[in-house]
């Protein structure tokens, strides 16, 4: 079946985190009638295990819907779903590239958050068309009108007339459908030009290869067609087209300007389709490529490692599939002393480090060793070259280095009034350096800071979160390097340097730090038949030192009667364990320990 | 209830005495407090034991019980049926401590209980104790080793609390006790250093008053080491019978079924005569058992004992020299001073007693 352009609206829906942007799209999946209540499971859109357990949605989908509006026509919805989190910054707006248009959904309760305004600024930047929906209007605490002012003082956009809806129980979702049709522009684009199409995610299948998401900007999408990746050079051979059923593919014979789809072409290098690329044909290629593509860089670095060192090439095809789908991941090989082969891995953030690592153990069953994450700190070394350092082992000797500088972010939390002496607090810490305050309305404050990037990636955010009651709300971006007094923090471990256990900080927290690992580590390594010192230095002087006793006793030497299998199974777990144990000289070392740098602030 | 079980057990052992190949040794009922049945229940058991089995000149029976669970009257008649030694579970002497354990017995009872054994004419009496209770402290244990070494029982059991998995105290230590496995502050229970002097504490006083450490946890008079306990260690054929009990026959070790239904429809099932073989032994259980196996528990099970394993026997079970196995780790075990050799014998040392898991986990073979 053709359509019409002008029956097509291609659009995305916007919200902070937890406003019901999932729901609200379960929702409209169920109301244009594509799934029975039956095959309707929560939250259809997410469809990752990881995503629906976390309730985040990670990647970036589409689903192409069949609206009967009350004008008498047919109208193609293509529903775009994009990630809500800061970390995943770069698909969001690549997503939003795919789009004519964008529902902006706000709690009717908690109003504009900062996250609702840096998607909200995404999608105008964008040249979105972008309809405010005010979402949760059953709860108790509800105030649409508050809300409804709120979104025209704040981002400036016509409120008023807003649908009040509610996406759980489905009240007023009839509203949103109708005003998808009247409020949103139908895609533009000749269908006889030149192909012009944006690839916004892909997907790996074992049988199809990768499975390429777009949007056709200009020109027809066909199977046979010769195309072209315009940033990477790849050409390929087009083997399908198609568009997105509710978690299915349907093939179709041709995607037209103005549509959103998929198509094969039997890719198996991982690296040829880079989200924010353009497609062309190879023979009759666009004149330039859409703008906006760019490879994303990571902000945090960490080693990964299989906890099993056999698995090591399982690692690497696990992490060459998932980069497939996730530009934003890069890796390469490292090695370190204690523990083996693995790969220095760069995130957007912390949450994405997380997931992947769930990812890699859930969807590829391996075991990670994971060391302490770090940022990219730029070394300047006395003969005039600078190196950008990843990898805390590589830090030159201090002799070659001239100076340091570290990443910095801008950041932007938004939190209640009662709240704001508790942000600032954390915030000067976290060696912030203040920017501004503004109040939004009476009771919430805008509050910027400069931090440096290093200090939020372990556990800003839950410092940020449990001091304000989980009345904050956070945001970042990157602003840029600046000079700072680092040092590199070494562990010895029964005076053996354990590489894996370095790190760099700042001069002024080194002190703290070390004192904090090493109690932290004094816990986490067992009692060994001796003693064994846990130090902490930096270069030859040992700032912080605890030891670990001697084992002295079993605490679990029982037997039961004459069932001996009991016994053999303790001492099976007692030989077990050791194997997940990581031998440094004769220390043998488990693997949490290497991330309890994370948890340092813990107490 | 308790009718009904006793019937099912004797109709198990009825069946047991009629395929049991062996002379019994050692009798033991126990695990949980079997004098929870009355007195014509035990009875009943044991003349069923009398009438199907081979029963050696001599053989060492043994009741558990608990304080209070008993009277002047049943004592004199467990006596009288043949049971020849009683174990009496004190755990503690402390009022506090008996309370956490949940235990409805005093100390009052208890030495009553000691009283009327000895009066009933139980000339081998074990009493156990606990080390390592949440709280415990050396004047606490102090108070129960004084009180229990001023009766002389002929054997002291002195286990350590577990806190595991299933058990009620599981709920309420489970933090406490992973602390305390990995050598860490604990709130409630003892530390790894406690524990560790609680159980010197124990092991000294007790050898002073001349009570020989011969087992991990057990200790005894010249001549009144457990026969049957130590038969578990030196992989002599036992046979289980009753709820979940274990068995080791003929190099195949089965647990009975655990559920108390379960078992007692095997006992009507066996009546009806159904079908042939032992409807109480839950199947799950059944191990086949390789060589590697057997050579695994012949060491662990064996180095529980003061006296270890004798390569000589080792050799003549396996047709193969011990030292051909575990070479390397008897020369890291010893180099770590955890394990000895003497006279053809091979034993933990006092150090490698009291990490025995550690010692003992070595002893498992790569399959």
């Amino acid at each position: 079946m053709t359509f019409e352009q002008d029956k097509i609206r291609n659009f995305c829906i916007v919200a902070h985190i937890d406003h019901g942007k999932s729901t609200l799209a379960d929702r409209m999946i169920q109301m244009t009638g594509l799934l029975t209540e039956r095959e309707m499971q929560a939250q259809v859109l997410d469809n990752m295990e990881l995503e629906r357990e976390r309730g985040i949605t990670i990647k970036s989908q589409a689903v192409r819907l069949i609206y009967h509006a009350k004008d008498g026509n047919e109208y193609i919805f293509n529903l775009i779903d994009t990630p809500g989190h800061v970390d995943f910054n770069y698909e969001v707006s690549r997503s939003l590239a795919a789009c004519d248009g964008a529902i902006l959904v706000v709690d009717a309760a908690q109003g504009i958050e900062a996250q609702t305004l840096a998607n909200v600024y995404l999608a105008l930047d964008h040249d979105l068309d972008v309809i405010p929906v005010i979402n949760k209007v059953d709860l108790p605490s509800a105030d649409p009108d508050r809300v409804k002012d709120e979104i025209e003082d704040v981002i400036g956009i016509e409120a008023q007339d807003a649908p009040c809806i509610s996406a759980k129980t489905g009240l007023n979702v009839e509203d949103v459908l109708e005003e998808i049709v009247t409020k949103l522009p139908a895609p533009t684009g000749d269908a006889t030009a030149p192909l012009q199409a944006l690839i916004f995610d892909s997907l790996y299948d074992a049988y199809r290869g990768v499975i390429v998401f777009c949007r056709i900007k200009e020109g027809t999408l066909k199977a046979g067609m010769k195309v072209r990746m315009m940033a990477t050079g790849a050409v390929e051979e087009v083997v399908e087209v198609g568009y997105f059923g509710a978690g299915q593919f349907i093939p179709c014979d041709e995607l037209p300007a103005g549509t959103v789809g998929y198509f094969t072409a039997s890719i198996k290098d991982v690296q040829e389709t880079r989200v924010g690329d353009t497609v062309t044909e190879h023979n009759r290629p666009c004149a330039e490529p859409l703008p906006g593509y760019k490879k994303v860089n990571p902000m945090v670095y960490c080693g990964l490692y299989p906890a099993d060192s056999s698995k090591y090439t399982d690692l690497r095809d696990a992490l060459e599939k998932l980069q497939l789908n996730d530009a934003a991941l890069q890796f390469e090989p490292e090695t370190s002393i204690a523990l083996g082969f693995g790969f220095r891995c760069g995130f957007l953030g912390l949450l994405h480090l997380d997931v992947i690592q769930e990812r890699l153990e859930r969807e590829y069953n391996l075991d990670l060793v994971t060391t302490a994450p770090g940022v990219v700190y730029r070394v300047h070394k006395t003969d005039g070259t600078m190196i950008e350092l990843t990898n805390p082992s590589n830090l030159p000797d201090p002799s070659e280095i001239d100076y340091m500088e570290e990443p910095v972010v801008d950041a932007e939390i938004m939190v209640t009034s009662e709240y704001v002496g508790a942000v600032m607090d954390l915030c000067q810490e976290r060696r912030g350096i203040y920017v501004s305050m503004e109040y939004m309305e009476e009771t919430r404050a805008l509050i910027k800071y400069v931090l440096p990037l290093n200090e939020i990636i372990y556990d800003f955010f839950d410092a940020l979160k449990s001091r304000t009651r989980g009345y904050a709300s956070f945001d970042y971006e990157m602003k840029g390097y600046v000079e700072s007094k680092l040092v590199k923090l070494d562990v010895l471990i029964n005076k053996e340097t354990v590489d894996a256990l370095s790190f760099i900080v700042f001069e002024g927290t080194a002190y703290e730090r070390g004192r904090k690992m090493c109690e932290k580590l004094k816990g986490e390594i067992p009692r060994h038949m001796f003693e064994i010192p846990i130090q902490a230095a930096i270069g030859n002087k040992v700032i912080a030192r605890e030891t670990v006793k001697a084992m002295r006793k079993d605490v679990l030497a029982k037997c039961y009667g004459g069932d001996i299998s009991r016994k053999k199974k303790l001492l099976e777990k007692q030989k077990e364990g050791k194997k997940r144990m990581r031998q440094v000289g004769n220390v043998e070392i488990p693997q949490e320990a290497f991330m309890s740098v994370l948890k340092l602030d813990e107490d | 209830m308790r009718r009904t079980y006793t019937a099912a057990l004797v109709k198990e052992l009825e069946y047991q005495g009629k395929t049991y190949r062996y002379p019994l040794r050692s009798i033991y009922f126990g695990g949980g407090t079997p004098t929870w049945l009355e007195t014509d229940c035990i009875k009943l058991i044991m003349d069923t034991i009398v009438k199907w089995f081979r029963i050696n000149e001599g053989a060492e029976i043994t009741l558990e019980c608990n304080p209070g669970t008993v009277t002047r009257d049943s004592l004199r008649a467990f006596h009288m049926m043949g049971f020849n030694r009683l174990s009496i579970g004190l755990q503690s002497a402390n009022e506090d401590e008996l309370k956490l354990l949940g235990r409805v017995h005093d100390l009052k009872r208890f030495l009553h209980t000691f009283e009327l054994a000895r009066n009933a004419g139980f000339m081998n009496i074990n009493v156990d104790v606990m080390t390592g209770l949440p709280y415990q402290n050396p004047q606490k244990l102090q108070n129960t080793l004084d009180t229990v070494v001023r009766l002389h029982p002929e054997h002291i059991s002195a286990y350590s609390l577990i806190i595991e998995k299933g058990t009620p105290f599981y709920e309420k230590y489970q933090f406490d006790s992973v602390r305390q496995e990995a050598g860490m502050q604990t709130e409630i229970l003892p530390t790894e250093d406690q524990v560790y002097e609680l159980t010197k504490q124990t092991e000294h006083f007790l050898a002073a008053n001349g009570y020989r450490k011969y087992e991990i946890s057990n200790f005894a008079k010249p001549g009144y080491e457990g026969e049957h306990n130590s038969g578990y260690w030196t992989m002599v054929p036992y046979l289980g019978a009753g709820l979940g009990a274990s068995s080791y026959i003929d190099g195949v070790r089965y647990s009975n079924k655990t559920n108390i239904y379960d078992y007692i429809e095997a006992s009507e099932a066996y009546d009806r005569n159904d079908t042939a073989g032992n409807h109480w032994m839950d199947e799950e259980t059944l191990q086949s058992r390789t060589r590697n196996d057997e050579m695994e528990e012949f060491m662990f099970l064996g180095l529980r004992m003061t006296d270890g394993v004798s390569l000589a026997d080792f050799e003549e079970r396996f047709g193969t020299r011990m030292d051909l196995i575990y070479r390397d780790v008897i020369a890291e075990l010893r180099r770590e001073e955890l394990l000895d050799m003497y006279e053809g014998r091979v034993f933990l040392t006092e150090r490698g007693m009291d990490l025995s898991n550690y010692a003992m986990a070595k002893f498992l073979l790569e399959d």
